[in-house]
């Protein structure tokens, strides 16, 4: 998983069906520092996350399992949102 | 299947339910001579470790999901194994 901070989200239409009801958030992967890694994501959210929430997400096959039995086509996915963090 | 280091603890109250009662750690992957190797990410903890601990690590769902004996958990990353010794030949 990876830490993220939620940035927007993305409103589809004519999508997949499965996506149906799916909501998607913008999602800049972050360091335990707070700093952006890399490009920004688009993931499916199962947990309720919101804008400007500091997040985890998982990447591949796994992201859709939230979403069983409906077979979610989603390679990032958000399962928790971050309440804090401790380093060292 | 990776070797790292535990850097620290994430607490996260709202989560998947499959993700209940699971500890998650955050880790940063190592090479053999003990330098950070890539960005650090957050693993579920099926061992036990502490912070500031050498651990092994699976970067696979299913391994992942296995480690913390859940079926089908939405996770990535997950701790197998705390490392006493690795030998070089």
């Amino acid at each position: 998983m990876q830490l993220g901070k939620v940035i927007g989200n993305v409103v589809l239409n004519n999508q997949n069906d499965t996506l149906t009801g799916v909501k998607l958030l913008l999602v800049q992967p972050i360091s335990s520092a707070r700093e952006p890694i890399g490009r920004v994501i688009v993931a499916a959210d199962s947990v309720g996350a919101g804008v400007g929430e500091h997040v985890f997400f998982v990447r591949g096959k796994e992201a859709s399992f939230p979403f069983h039995p409906t077979e979610v086509p989603a390679d990032a996915g958000i399962v928790g949102i971050a309440d804090s963090w401790h380093i060292g | 299947m990776l070797l790292a280091r535990v850097t620290g603890t994430l607490v996260a109250t709202q989560k998947n339910r499959k993700l209940e009662g699971a500890k998650l750690l955050f880790v940063q992957p190592l090479t053999l001579e003990d330098t950070p190797r890539g960005p650090e990410l957050l693993a579920v903890d099926g061992v036990g470790a502490g912070v500031h601990e050498k651990v092994l690590i699976v970067l696979e769902g299913r391994a992942a999901s296995d480690a913390i004996e859940k079926k089908a958990a939405p996770v990535d990353a997950a701790i197998i194994g705390i490392v006493d010794r690795v030998d070089v030949a």
